[in-house]
């Protein structure tokens, strides 16, 4: 019987390795897997690159990640933020790196890597500082950038409801970067606010079938403070 | 002559926004626009962050933090709206899906040239988001800014000294004084406030301006 199933958020990360490149889901603390990212922290793993929409709020999550010191680079869309204090500090303290990539070449180079592509064109960023140094190509008038597929070892996505065969469903605007990300690592490991018998999702309604998530791990639902 | 306050900036902004409109706001000046759409239009406003049909803030105490904007703060979703990832987020822009998006800018060129993502000063950490797939994207880019900075240097200009966010993006200019219409011969005036006279308006602006069409 396949079960995918891991009770224990330490046994779900344990074979994360030391260079490994990590997709965590999350579009600021919406969608992002904290209960993951603490077992992350708790566990040895350094020299990490990350790949987030952000690069941490406040000093939970993310940013306890990137305290750590353990992350070596940042590949992100927006970094900087009223409340990224601890990124800020070791951005301008040369402790970490950061790529800087615009959000929608973010989702499609990630979605690229799911979708076994070898490289895109795209026009987003054609004639900016961030295109600087690529290949362009001009294609029916339009003007593109080659871009490469963002590959990862690991994601830790958060998704609202989860089974045994590893399919998800996601919660409201916390579904963000999940689903993409889940089909760009080699290994897929969701937090859950619930798992479900198999058949109690709708298939007309299955936002990430099973084939892309290899572990998945129950959270009780965090009683949420007003931010 | 009276410049315009942010929110009849933001009115005259919604007044060109059509019924059917699928609208993309951006963060800060932009997502003022919202309060002040039609009641009697239905149009449906785009979050990057993947929701589509997004509503208003709601009330004390109803915050979901899982239902958020683009600005991460709490919204609500209008009865037929919908979530998606953000790879659909992007194609909606990037796939020249969205009618408008409205943008704010440090500056804009007379060839509709935008800069409103990085000042470009050397200790300023660079965030992008989704700024450069808007400009590119959307089928119309409305630009919405006070003509002038604080210090009274034109935010109009030949070309941008700020590091741009898109070539040739921007359709029209929204600002405290005037709407102007970036169009191939230079930049059109469609309108200005009441008692401004044109010579002024072109003091006040970087690059040359056509008159309106009668």
């Amino acid at each position: 019987m396949i079960n995918k199933i891991v009770d224990s958020l330490a046994a779900a990360v344990a074979d994360i390795r030391d260079g490994a490149t990590i997709m965590i889901g999350g579009f600021g603390t919406a969608g992002m897997p904290a209960e993951l990212i603490d077992a992350l922290i708790a566990q040895s793993a350094r020299n990490l690159t990350i790949v987030n929409n952000n690069a941490g709020n406040g000093d939970t999550g993310l940013a306890a990640l990137l305290k750590t010191k353990r992350v070596k680079k940042i590949i992100c869309s927006f970094p900087r933020q009223a409340d990224s204090h601890v990124f800020d500090a070791l951005y301008r303290g040369g402790e970490i790196e950061l790529e800087l990539v615009p959000q929608g070449n973010l989702a499609c180079r990630i979605e690229a890597a799911g979708a076994g592509l070898g490289a895109i064109f795209t026009p987003t960023g054609y004639g900016t500082l961030l295109a600087e140094g690529k290949e362009t190509r001009t294609i029916d008038g339009r003007n593109y950038v080659l871009e490469y597929p963002i590959r990862a070892d690991y994601a830790l996505i958060k998704a609202h409801k989860g089974d045994r065969w590893g399919n998800l469903v996601y919660n409201k605007t916390a579904r963000n970067f999940g689903p993409i990300m889940a089909r760009a690592a080699k290994c897929t490991i969701a937090q859950v606010n619930e798992v479900v018998p198999l058949g109690a999702l709708d298939p007309e309604a299955i936002v990430t079938p099973g084939i892309f998530v290899q572990r998945v791990v129950p959270i009780a639902p965090a009683a949420r403070a007003a931010a | 002559m009276n410049r315009m306050n942010r929110d009849q900036m933001a009115a005259r902004v919604a007044r060109d926004i059509p019924e059917g409109a699928y609208v993309n706001l951006g963060i800060g000046l932009p997502t003022r626009v919202a309060n002040f759409l039609p009641k009697d239009r239905e149009i449906f406003l785009q979050s990057e962050n993947g929701l589509l049909g997004m509503g208003p803030a709601p009330a004390k105490g109803a915050e979901d933090w899982d239902l958020i904007n683009a600005g991460k703060e709490p919204v609500t979703l209008l009865t037929g709206g919908a979530f998606f990832h953000h790879g659909d987020s992007f194609a909606m822009m990037r796939g020249g899906h969205l009618d408008i998006c409205v943008l704010g800018a440090f500056q804009v060129s007379a060839s509709g040239d935008l800069a409103n993502w990085h000042t470009g000063a050397p200790d300023a950490i660079p965030a992008v988001g989704g700024a450069m797939d808007l400009a590119i994207g959307a089928k119309k880019v409305f630009v919405m800014m006070e003509h002038q900075t604080k210090s009274g240097e034109a935010k109009i200009v030949e070309r941008c000294t700020y590091p741009v966010t898109g070539i040739a993006c921007v359709n029209r200019i929204y600002t405290d004084l005037a709407v102007l219409e970036v169009t191939p011969a230079g930049l059109r005036v469609v309108e200005m406030i009441e008692g401004l006279r044109l010579d002024e308006l072109q003091r006040r602006t970087g690059a040359p301006l056509l008159k309106a069409a009668a």
